[in-house]
């Protein structure tokens, strides 16, 4: 029998290694898979490089992380929402290196990542800073710069329901980046509102095949 | 007559006009997100938002928030029917792949030749790219809607952009506070001009040559 339901998130996290890259989803704080996030932070796993959209506001999700001098590099499109101040303050302090990234192109290079594409050319930056240090080409008369997929050791995401295949359904835009996330590691954790039965969830309307995932786990508030 | 610049608000109606029956439309924050408000009822629009939302409704109200539900300011919206959720690169693949009708931006800067500014601020470390340098590159048309002039009073339409480029060569029209000008491959055209205003004003408050469309006219407020 396929079984990929984990009785908790401390033992889903428990072979995170210090230096390993992870993928976290969410948009804000939409679809953030926070009870993973705070069970690597007991589990104390450093010198990570982490990759999500956001840094975390407040205290929360990846922001404890990054409060905790957990992560040590970030690749992230918009660092610097107000309630974003433990992310900058690191900044400030040298404590945190910083790679920023355009949303389409953060999105575009994960599901890369995932797809086994090593690398594609896009107009998405050419001319700006983000473009320095680029291959740039032109294709059908568009300028393009050169960028590269992201892979992950592990991806902590969240989803709304679950079987015991891995497969998985979203809840509205808390979806985000969560399905390109579970394609683009080597061990995708999702953490879910609800476990459902094999063939309980419509085949037409799953969103992530359980190829993708290795690890899931019931969020223990539902 | 008196002269007055645009409110706010009347610069998001002048947009609104632009705006025609089926367009896919990505607002960005600030005047563009006001633009909804005065869109013709008798026609359909579809609001694209980067997070993944296709039918994009009003804000919600506190009893329908649902935190998965959220705008790119990360407020909680309502989604209309027959909208639809997608993952992010299928988000930006609608915005890349050039599906997005209409892009509505803030802007700091715009070059004569339709490079945009509107990222980060001059001379800071710390900027937040989210979705602009995908949204300026990939919508269809790129409609800037900003003050004319900054804080100091210095224009905000230059001939080469000083501030940090979010994408060159994208902008179509900028709409601003004292007039509407459209981007051609000749250069600037003074299309619309607030009431009250002069083309020299205008001019002064602008470092291009402006080219005076043959049928300038004032803009309906």
């Amino acid at each position: 029998m396929i079984n990929k339901v984990i009785e908790s998130a401390e033992e889903a996290v428990a072979d995170v290694t210090d230096g390993n890259t992870i993928l976290f989803g969410g948009f804000g704080g939409a679809g953030v898979a926070y009870e993973t996030i705070y069970a690597l932070f007991h589990q104390g796993a450093k010198d990570l490089t982490a990759v999500s959209n956001n840094p975390g506001y407040h205290e929360e999700g990846i922001a404890k992380l990054i409060s905790g001098d957990r992560i040590s590099k970030l690749l992230c499109s918009f660092p610097v929402q107000k309630d974003s101040y433990v992310f900058k303050e690191k900044y400030k302090q040298g404590k945190i290196d910083l790679e920023l990234i355009p949303q389409g192109t953060l999105a575009e290079r994960i599901r890369a990542g995932g797809a086994g594409i090593e690398a594609f050319y896009t107009p998405t930056g050419v001319g700006t800073e983000i473009a320095e240090g680029k291959d740039e080409k032109v294709f059908d008369g568009i300028p393009c710069i050169l960028e590269t997929a992201i892979k992950g050791d592990f991806a902590f995401i969240k989803a709304k329901k679950a079987d015991r295949w891995g497969n998985l359904v979203y809840n509205k835009s808390g979806r985000n980046f969560n399905p390109i996330m579970a394609m683009a590691a080597k061990i995708t954790i999702a953490e879910v509102d609800e476990i459902v039965e094999v063939g309980e969830l419509d085949p037409e309307s799953i969103v992530t095949p359980g190829v993708f995932v290795q690890r899931v786990v019931k969020r223990s508030g539902c | 007559m008196d002269k007055r610049l645009l409110t706010r608000e009347q610069i998001a109606k002048r947009i609104a006009k632009e705006l025609r029956n089926g367009d896919v439309i990505n607002l960005g924050i600030g005047i563009p997100v006001l633009v909804s408000n005065y869109v013709s009822p008798e026609s359909e629009y579809i609001y694209h938002s980067e997070q993944g939302v296709l039918g994009m409704g009003s804000l919600a109200e506190p009893h329908e928030a649902d935190p998965d539900l959220v705008n790119a300011s990360k407020e909680p919206i309502t989604l209309v029917p027959g909208g639809s959720f997608s993952h992010s690169a299928d988000s930006f693949a609608m915005v890349r792949g050039k599906h997005i009708d209409v892009a509505i931006l803030g802007g700091m800067q715009v070059s004569e030749n339709g490079d945009l500014a509107n990222w980060k601020v001059k001379d800071v470390s710390l900027g937040g790219i989210g979705g602009a340098m995908d949204i300026a590159i990939g919508a269809k048309a790129v409609y800037v809607a900003m003050t004319h002039t900054n804080k100091d009073g210095g224009p905000k339409i230059v001939k080469q952009l000083d501030y940090p480029v979010t994408a060159l060569n994208c902008v179509n029209a900028i709409f601003t506070d004292m007039a509407v000008i459209e981007i051609s491959s000749d250069g600037l055209v003074l299309k619309e001009i607030a009431p009250g205003f002069t083309v020299e004003e205008v001019q002064k408050a602008t470092e291009p040559r402006l080219i005076v469309s043959n049928s300038l006219k004032e803009i309906l407020v």
